[in-house]
């Protein structure tokens, strides 16, 4: 027969989960693949049937920065540290986009994914974690729009810091995944998440300084500021990349602090309510 | 011999009356609505006027399920709507979770009911069987072995790199199922009562079934046709609201539950329970099998004409609803199906119905069925917009052929219908 049916199959055991449900990272392993073909074909289906297909990764954080210019440098004059705006405001709008699109996404990955939830057992935590990886396709894409920005406009990255990027990458994406768990185990029961994420994302864009400087806000406001860990990661983009700011500060401890917060207990939340979404979808 | 599956004091508890009936999409107000009035509801249950719904939050869909099914054996499942059959596969497929007991199984479980679950439209056909052999636990390798194989099966060949959104339904059916039916889990549970697709599609999944079974690997088969059940299995369980009340050879337990289960003296009623949250605003109340005389009855005589009679509740107006009848022989084959506004005039007149409660009664001439037992199906439809609900076992009569065409012979007469034809003798030479 097929190779499949030599070797012995494995015994699972089905019974009630109780209390904090365990993690199950084995079962996450298994299916590990599937991570990766659920990340593929969100980027492959992405811009299917559009007319500038990838171009849009290009075109909406472009068209962001441009509209940015215009409001907050020739308009508002906002200070940027001696950083021309437009690299300065894209340098945020990175980290930021891969952000919002993780959160959507994720937050809407349950409900948009209801037959496979109502039909078939496959580790759950697969759909919304996919959901944010598939993000980074565009964010690639936009992040080399930066490095020619950054030649355009011929500012020297800050070399000795560059590689603590991957790190506030790491920071974002479990901010997202971290909220997505929350969002997505919610909506599964009030949809009312659908309704609510636009103005999520429009009110965390004001509380992040993706537009503006960090440094406009005040001394003693600065602390409960990085009770957002955005700021942390958006602030820690424009250190790694440009060198302007203060770099890691307590301020950043208390981002990382909640961030991680957000995602252990988004997980333990997820996983508590996973037994009842296909019941309740 | 080894055991595949080992269920122990199975229990599934569900949620129902508030939770579902109440509000569909659990809107956050609702909940507020809900908590506020709380208070209202615990005071009231105090001085004794307690709300009904209180009692009735939860129902046992399964419960106390305990059976042990052996490594290739066949065993199939039978029981009425509601009786916990489609929960006991869910459980055992790990999409939903038992509230009680616990299920060791042996190997993977698969079930046709995944057929195209993850199918993406704009992905083509090529991207779409690696998608869903990985959502249905294929590795890439194992897939990789068998895409040959799969896109043969399927009969796509040709459209295998179109996006599967230009495929005719058939095709994308067919492409769907050959992934589903290479999974080639150890386990393989079918629930044919909820099988989507045509007759066709139908026959080929219980197809597949025996091929599987004939691999020697197991099988959980649910079906309300029971001469597919007789075909297809050996042994059989019976499950009646929720518990396990019968298991025995397949001819045994399909006896037992037709007795039993169904034949009601000729009257079907439908509980609440029994009947699903999607059929609204359709609520079925009854079907009757009236004699003459106008007599609920079990055993009606071949010669007298026979009455049905299906009691129903709209709560709001359904444009193009048709209440009608399948009547099938107990080994499954129709013998017809007729709906209340078949004629032109009804057709006209109740174009819509409104809100009300209605019989549908429908006259069943004298001379059409032969001797037997025979099963009354019932369906509620707007052609073409949606089913709003189906039993396809709703109750089962006895014919009695005394008086009958030819019983002066005392022979059994093959097919189900036993017409009073109009013979003529003519002596031509």
């Amino acid at each position: 027969m097929t190779e499949f049916t030599k070797h012995e199959p494995h015994t699972v055991y089905i019974k009630p989960s109780k209390g904090l449900a365990a993690l199950n990272l084995r079962d996450l392993f298994t299916f590990r693949e599937l991570i990766f073909f659920m990340v593929w074909r969100d980027v492959k289906v992405k811009y299917k049937q559009t007319l500038l297909g990838m171009a849009w990764a290009v075109v909406q954080p472009v068209m962001t920065m441009l509209v940015f210019t215009f409001l907050f440098d020739r308009v508002a004059k906002l200070p940027t540290e001696g950083v021309p705006y437009p690299v300065f405001s894209f340098t945020a709008l990175l980290p930021w986009g891969l952000f919002v699109t993780a959160l959507n996404q994720g937050s809407r990955s349950l409900v948009a994914h209801q037959n496979m939830v109502t039909k078939i057992y496959f580790p759950r935590l697969i759909l919304p974690t996919a959901s944010v990886f598939a993000g980074m396709v565009d964010f690639l894409i936009a992040f080399v729009i930066l490095v020619i920005l950054m030649f355009y406009y011929q500012v020297t990255p800050a070399w000795h810091l560059v590689w603590t990027l991957p790190l506030f990458l790491l920071l974002a994406i479990i901010t997202a995944l971290g909220v997505a768990l929350w969002l997505s185990a919610i909506n599964v029961q009030y949809r009312d998440v659908n309704q609510a994420l636009p103005f999520l994302t429009q009110f965390w864009l004001f509380a992040t300084p993706v537009a503006y400087s960090a440094s406009v806000i005040s001394e003693e406001w600065q602390l409960a500021y990085s009770l957002n860990p955005m700021a942390g990661v958006v602030n820690g983009f424009r250190w790694a990349l440009l060198g302007v700011g203060n770099g890691p500060d307590a301020a950043l401890w208390v981002s990382i602090g909640i961030s991680v917060l957000i995602f252990v207990t988004g997980l333990f939340y997820f996983k508590s309510m996973e037994k009842t979404f296909a019941d309740t979808i | 011999m080894t055991t595949a599956i080992s269920v122990h004091n199975l229990g599934k508890q569900y949620k129902i009356g508030a939770a579902e009936t109440k509000f569909r999409y659990n809107m956050l107000r609702d909940v507020i609505v809900d908590t506020v009035s709380a208070p209202i509801r615990l005071a009231k249950a105090m001085i004794g006027k307690s709300d009904r719904r209180m009692n009735q939050n939860y129902v046992w869909a399964l419960k106390d399920v305990s059976f042990d099914l052996e490594e290739g054996k066949v065993l199939g499942i039978v029981g009425r709507n509601g009786a916990g059959k489609s929960t006991l596969l869910k459980i055992l497929s790990r999409v939903t979770e038992p509230t009680t007991g616990t299920v060791t199984v042996r190997g993977r479980v698969g079930s046709l009911l995944e057929v195209g679950t993850g199918f993406h439209p704009e992905l083509t056909g090529r991207e779409n069987i690696y998608m869903n052999g990985a959502i249905l636990g294929m590795k890439r390798t194992e897939i990789d072995s068998k895409f040959d194989e799969i896109v043969d099966f399927s009969e796509v060949n040709q459209f295998i790199d179109t996006p599967v959104k230009r495929y005719s339904s058939g095709m994308y059916l067919r492409l769907a199922f050959a992934v589903a039916a290479h999974l080639e889990p150890e386990i393989l549970v079918v629930d044919e009562v909820l099988a989507v697709g045509d007759a066709e599609f139908q026959k080929k999944c219980l197809g597949k079934m025996g091929d599987v079974a004939q691999q020697g690997r197991t099988v959980l088969f649910v079906s309300h046709n029971m001469s597919a059940i007789l075909r297809l299995t050996q042994e059989a369980i019976v499950l009646n609201k929720g518990q396990l009340i019968m298991r025995a050879p397949s001819q045994e337990a399909v006896d037992f539950y037709l007795s039993s289960g169904q034949s009601q003296a000729g009257e079907r009623v439908w509980e609440a329970d029994e009947i699903p949250a999607a059929s609204a605003p359709f609520t079925p109340i009854s079907l009757k099998v009236k004699e003459r005389g106008g007599k609920v009855v079990d055993t009606v005589r071949s010669t007298e004409p026979v009455t049905v009679e299906f009691e129903y509740k709209l709560s709001s107006p359904v444009t193009g609803l048709r209440v009608g009848l399948y009547v099938s022989t107990m080994r499954g084959e129709y013998v017809f199906t007729s709906f209340d506004t078949d004629t032109p005039e009804l057709y006209e007149k109740f174009d819509s119905r409104n809100v009300g409660h209605y019989i549908s009664r429908a006259e069943l001439p004298a001379d059409i069925f032969n001797e037997g037992r025979y099963t009354v199906g019932v369906n509620a439809s707007s052609f073409g917009v949606k089913r709003y609900f189906m039993d396809e076992n709703a109750l089962a009569f006895t014919v009695d052929i005394s008086g009958a065409p030819g019983t002066q012979w005392g022979e059994p007469r093959v097919g189900p219908v036993r017409p009073r034809l109009n013979w003529k003798i003519e002596k031509i030479a």
